[in-house]
């Protein structure tokens, strides 16, 4: 047995490897970050190269299938789908976490505080109105909030982000709060407060890092509602408003053509599709790694 | 086969995907009506063993082997699930450990019990009402007419254990098993649950397989015991074998770890280590020559404390010399009710948790409160520790006034008042490093990190952990050690008191020992006053000076614990000292 | 169980009023009042003050949230500035479609996600059950709107089974009502029931778990029926909930699938509206349908004691 500082650290970084190869990566996981990295490279991309200009019209090409010209074919004025795909991915993304962010920022710490609160006698009020605020709030749906600032400002890709992120509050004060009362109940806080730990501290200090996961799993499948949202309002024509290239949009102007041209209402759908297949697929894998009860379920 | 009514050759089993089998070649047997106790710590296997017979282990373990039932044709083993389900409850029947959960809480306790008998439909269906009852009312059962419309969560655990017992038993199988069915009752339940099971599997002429970690209990219940360790069986014999003569190594370390009674030349507990010095249980009727001072040259590693730092009173005689001085913890007139109730339409009447509590600790004396589950003891604790404030009373620590204490106030006392908590695997933050959570109570005193960090290291070593625990994290430890690094936080101040509550009830016997030796050295060597809760009378007749004895939030009686041990004056008292098991008293009353 | 449900009560009923002031305040605060919005920016001053004046826009700010309140409690919710024409109408016909469509899709989500979800839970081991999982992941992934495209091209526009949009009511004619419902209803239906299965496959393998079903296979059930006999109740408790939320989303959820299939539902009448800058229409309707996600919640408080003892004895 040595005291020595150097050999202590030598020996923690081996058992440390040791733990981080442990965290094996799980199917849905891989699967999930790889169509969310198509997403990302796909907007990425687009700021410095597309296939064409994005408003380019070309009335001769118009409402064409998949071509070497153009990889997934043309809309009613002619224009490259792919491109319109590529400005798509930017804004759904944006949306995203714009939304995910307003919730994150604000629900999580209002889940903690009205956890905190509800351990001390005067606090309990005031923590059972912080969750049946955020109750009434749950009775606003995303699509529904949407809409009411579409109408009470203008439509438009701003009001939707904000309504998507402002709906989406309740489900991460939900979580945080459940989380930091399982962690504020623990005999480990019980220990830090017999070592006179400050609420503070003890809120950084353990409830931060413990909940972390919780709160990451919530916000991938935010995330992946925040698309679903901002698809459904821009079809609704209350999100992105034209000319911004937007899938929701593109597939509401491709219903016009279902019977002469299906496939503009297939890519837009697709990659739709991926990208909450993504998102979700993320979430659950993530889910899988943190929960032990889950994983104990994947495992075996 | 044979005569035999339950024969189990060469059971082996292995997880899906892994290489090691977890239960190796167990071959065991039971003639009918015999009582068999299985006898292991956890992970030993006794729990798969007793599955696998039922038919009922986990889809994902591999088993290879055979079990035959008298009465069943073939390998239960290899036998379908519709198969087994026809044999199980008619030919063998299973009470588990967990009464809380073992029960559908959706379904009314009367149609879980005639839904055994509908299933194997040996009961006509006029008279299933009145054999619930009758069953109901076999397993002592208050009020076994009202009881049949109730839900579980409206019983108690001892209740739900009998009924778990009048649904094992209703179609009279041949072959009864119980994996723990008593560690989560308190001690004055387990008494009349095994008592119980005993009258019961008598009375229907079935044979028993009893699994248990706690040896003082197997000897109340069985004629024969099986001792299992690390997935393998070691010894085999009658219950006077095991107890007086034991064969194998592990046999004799698990007697002597789980003798409290008993200690060796250093006054320590034994261990799996030292057991070769144990001479056995000792009725209590002789005289106690084992705890008496005996030869020091006895042979065996034991492990002798090289750093006494200040000589201390330790004996209980000299403790209580030191109650002239005004006594370092005063609690007088405590009490604390706890309010229940949501934001509207709903009050309720208070729950009195501690009711007019009185007493005082004076500097050195090693306190044990003794209660069972509901006493308040652990409210207590919470209350000295400024965790909770009572209703009413006066509680003073040192110089401090607890109950009227400013926040510095409360940070000065918990400087001076640690505690070490039950459950091993819940006190650590399983996202802090070893080194963080030691440090944690120096972090609050704005302790230089690499003053604290040698800290640390040197209270690790004090509880024996190698230094390279530092940079690893709670779940890369055992039970055993994870509460030494719970000691460690809580020496790491250098306290005066130490608050222990159930540091030792989650831990495995032999575990047990280890640690319970430990905090007897921490608290000599660091002049520690040490405040015990415990549920185990046997823990605190060991390490503690006094006692006091609690019941639904009162004190039934409080003093010296040989005093309280060898004359208990109130009932409630002698029937808890009579409930507990004991290893000696067991031998005693064994077949 | 009483004073349970008298207290959720008194939530619902709490949880309308601040709905409604939000509701209504939201309204009220826009920049330029709702005749002006309603009337365009070119509107005169004497055109705009005129609207104000026969809508009782010009009183004060409580006045106007007291007459809203107690118009909307006895079922008049206004007249539209925008039309001319009584609101109350418009809201009753619409919701009754949308109800129509919203129940028979959660009923149909139900009937799908149960069986499959069990199933799934009892060979998740088998590739069946992985692949149903699979199945599921990616149908939660099709939005509704996509569901309804792909089934129009499908079996309208190739088949030609059912027409492509449309709405009849029952009285009208079953037949005709019943073949406008279905390409509608499944849409809404796929999507549900892929998140159904999901929470049912995840309850029953959770169920599954207990102890009280390994008591029941010891007691001689075999895994299977300990399953149906004690697990699927329990197992419900969550799922219960989970429907109800999804039925307050469809509630609102639906107005996608209305658009496309040219169905007079709530969402539709919403989105009017909001095109139509209709500011009254748009405060009645949205207050009806925070009700009814309350009342839905509401009612799914109540279910969840009546299947859950434990709860019911609680209070």
């Amino acid at each position: 047995m040595s005291g020595n500082p150097s050999i202590t650290s030598a020996g923690g970084t081996t058992t440390d490897q040791r733990r981080r190869t442990k965290l094996r990566l799980n199917a849905s996981m891989v699967i999930g970050a790889v169509l969310i990295l198509l997403i990302v490279a796909l907007a990425l991309v687009s700021f410095v190269w597309t296939p064409y200009d994005p408003s380019a019209v070309d009335p001769v090409a118009r409402l064409q299938s998949s071509s070497t010209e153009h990889l997934l074919g043309t809309d009613k004025f002619g224009r490259d789908t792919l491109t319109w795909i590529m400005y798509g991915a930017r804004i759904t993304l944006m949306v995203g976490i714009v939304a995910v962010g307003i919730a994150v920022l604000i629900g999580t710490p209002i889940g903690i505080i009205a956890a905190v609160f509800a351990q001390y006698p005067w606090g309990v009020w005031l923590s059972a109105v912080i969750m049946r605020a955020n109750d009434i709030l749950l009775a606003f749906p995303a699509l529904l909030l949407a809409i009411v600032f579409a109408a009470v400002f203008s439509p438009g890709t701003g009001p939707a982000m904000v309504a998507v992120g402002i709906a989406a509050i309740p489900g991460f004060a939900r979580v945080a709060r459940s989380g930091t009362m399982q962690v504020l109940g623990s005999e480990y806080v019980r220990a830090a407060k017999a070592s006179n730990r400050s609420a503070p501290a003890i809120a950084i200090v353990h409830v931060l890092p413990n909940i972390a996961s919780m709160v990451i799993v919530q916000a991938s499948v935010a995330f992946a509602i925040s698309v679903l949202a901002e698809a459904g309002l821009s079809f609704l024509g209350l999100g992105t408003q034209a000319p911004v290239p937007s899938w929701g949009r593109m597939l509401q102007e491709s219903q016009q053509f279902l019977s002469t041209q299906p496939e503009l209402a297939l890519w837009p759908g697709l990659f739709i599709a991926l990208a909450v297949l993504g998102f979700n697929l993320f979430g659950d894998g993530l889910r899988d790694r943190f929960d032990p009860k889950m994983e104990a379920r994947g495992n075996v | 086969m044979s005569e035999n009514l339950l024969e189990v050759r060469d059971l082996t089993i292995t997880p899906a995907g892994a290489e090691a089998p977890v239960l190796h070649d167990v071959s065991l047997s039971l003639s009918p009506g015999e009582r068999v106790g299985l006898i292991g710590e956890s992970g030993s296997g006794k729990s798969l063993t007793a599955q696998a017979v039922m038919g009922l282990l986990p889809e994902e373990l591999r088993s290879d082997g055979t079990v035959s039932l008298q009465g069943f044709a073939g390998n239960i083993l290899e036998a379908k699930e519709k198969t087994l389900a026809r044999m199980r409850s008619d030919l063998a029947s299973m009470v588990f450990q967990e009464p809380m959960s073992a029960l559908n809480p959706l379904m009314r306790i009367g149609d879980q019990i005639a839904e055994v008998l509908r299933i194997h439909g040996d009961v006509a269906r006029r008279d299933i009402p009145g054999r619930v009852l009758d069953l109901l009312t076999s397993v002592h059962m208050p009020a076994p007419e009202s009881a049949r419309y109730a839900y579980p969560h409206q019983m108690s655990g001892g209740q739900r254990q009998r009924v778990m017992l009048a649904i094992a038993l209703a179609n009279s199988p041949r072959l009864l098993i119980c994996d723990e069915p008593t560690t989560a009752l308190d001690v004055t339940v387990q008494k009349h649950m095994l008592e119980l099971i005993t009258e019961r599997v008598s009375a229907v002429q079935a044979g028993l397989l009893f699994i248990t970690h706690d040896l003082a209990v197997v000897a109340e219940v069985c004629e024969r015991v099986i001792v299992m360790y690390a997935g393998r069986i070691v010894e085999t014999g009658s219950v006077k074998q095991i107890f007086t003569d034991p064969q194998h190594e592990y046999t004799r370390g698990l007697l002597a770890s789980s003798d409290l009674e008993a200690t060796d030349a250093h006054r320590k507990l034994f261990s799996l280590k030292t057991a070769r010095s144990y001479a056995g249980p000792i009725d209590e009727a002789e005289p106690a020559a084992a705890t008496g001072p005996v030869v020091a040259d006895e042979p065996g590693d034991v492990r002798v404390p090289t750093d006494v730092r200040e000589p201390v009173p330790t004996s209980a005689g000299e403790a209580h010399e030191a109650v002239h001085s005004p006594p370092l913890i005063d609690v007088s007139g405590v009490s604390k009710h706890f309010r229940s109730g949501g934001l509207l339409l709903r009050r309720r009447s208070p729950v009195r948790a501690l009711d007019d509590i009185s007493f005082s600790v004076a500097s050195g004396q090693r306190l044990g409160i003794v209660g069972e589950s509901g006493s308040g003891k652990s409210t207590i604790l919470n209350i000295l520790s400024g965790l909770d404030r009572p209703t009413s009373g006066h509680v003073r620590v040192g110089d401090i006034r607890v109950e009227s204490a400013s926040s510095s106030a409360l940070r000065t006392l918990r400087e001076d008042l640690q505690i070490v908590f039950q459950d091993p695997f819940a006190s650590l933050d399983p996202r802090m490093r070893v080194e963080d959570i030691v440090s944690e109570p120096l972090i609050a005193r704005g302790m230089a990190r690499d003053e604290r960090l040698s800290r640390v290291q040197e209270m690790l070593l004090a509880v024996d952990l190698d230094t390279k625990a530092m940079r690893r994290y709670p779940h890369q430890f055992s039970g055993g050690q994870r509460q030494r690094i719970s000691i460690a936080r809580a020496l790491v101040t250098r306290p005066q008191i130490l608050v222990a509550d159930e540091p030792v009830s989650a831990l495995d016997v032999s575990v047990r020992a280890q640690v319970l030796n430990l905090l007897t050295d921490l608290v000599d060597d660091y002049a520690l006053t040490l405040l015990f809760v415990s549920h185990d009378l046997g823990v605190v007749k060991h390490l503690c000076s006094d006692v006091i004895v609690m019941k639904d939030g009162h004190i039934v009686e409080s003093g010296s614990t040989e005093d309280i041990y060898a004359h208990p004056r109130e009932d409630y008292t002698r029937s808890l000292i009579a409930a507990t098991p004991s290893l000696a008293g067991a031998l005693a009353s064994a077949p | 169980m009483i004073t349970y449900v008298a207290n959720r009560a008194i939530q619902f009923v709490l949880a309308l009023i601040v709905a409604s002031v939000v509701v209504f305040a939201l309204m009220s605060l826009l920049p330029g009042n709702a005749a002006q919005v309603a009337l365009g920016t070119n509107a005169t001053p004497e055109a705009v003050a005129a609207l104000e004046a026969q809508y009782g826009l010009d009183q004060p700010p409580l006045i106007r949230y007291f007459n809203w309140v107690v118009g909307m409690l006895t079922g008049n919710f206004g007249t539209s500035y925008v039309t001319g024409a009584a609101i109350t109408p418009v809201i009753v016909g619409s919701v009754q479609v949308t109800g129509i469509l919203v129940i028979a899709a959660i009923i149909l989500a139900i009937i799908i996600a149960v069986p499959l979800g069990t199933f799934a839970a009892l060979e998740q081991r088998n590739w069946i059950g992985v692949t149903i999982s699979a199945l599921s992941q990616i149908g939660i992934a099709v939005p509704n709107f996509l569901a309804a495209i792909i089934l129009v091209i499908v079996f309208s526009l190739t088949l030609g089974w059912f027409p492509s949009q449309g709405w009849m009511a029952p009285v009208e004619g079953l037949g005709g009502f019943l073949s406008r419902l279905v390409l509608p209803v499944v849409s809404l239906a796929l999507v549900q029931a892929a998140i159904l299965t999901r929470y049912v496959r995840s309850a029953v393998l959770d169920v599954m778990r207990e102890d009280y079903i390994r008591t029941a296979r010891a007691k001689g059930l075999t895994r299977t029926k300990a399953l149906f006999v004690h697990g699927l109740r329990n197992a419900a408790i969550p799922v219960i909930t989970v429907a109800g939320v999804q039925l307050a989303t469809l509630l609102v959820g639906a107005v996608i699938i209305e658009q496309i299939f040219v169905i007079p539902g709530i969402g539709s009448a919403l989105v009017r509206a909001v095109a139509n800058r209709d500011l009254v229409t748009v405060q009645g309707v949205v207050m009806v349908l925070v009700f009814l996600v309350l009342i839905i919640n509401l009612i799914v408080d109540v279910l969840v004691p009546v299947v859950d003892p434990r709860i019911r004895n609680a209070s």
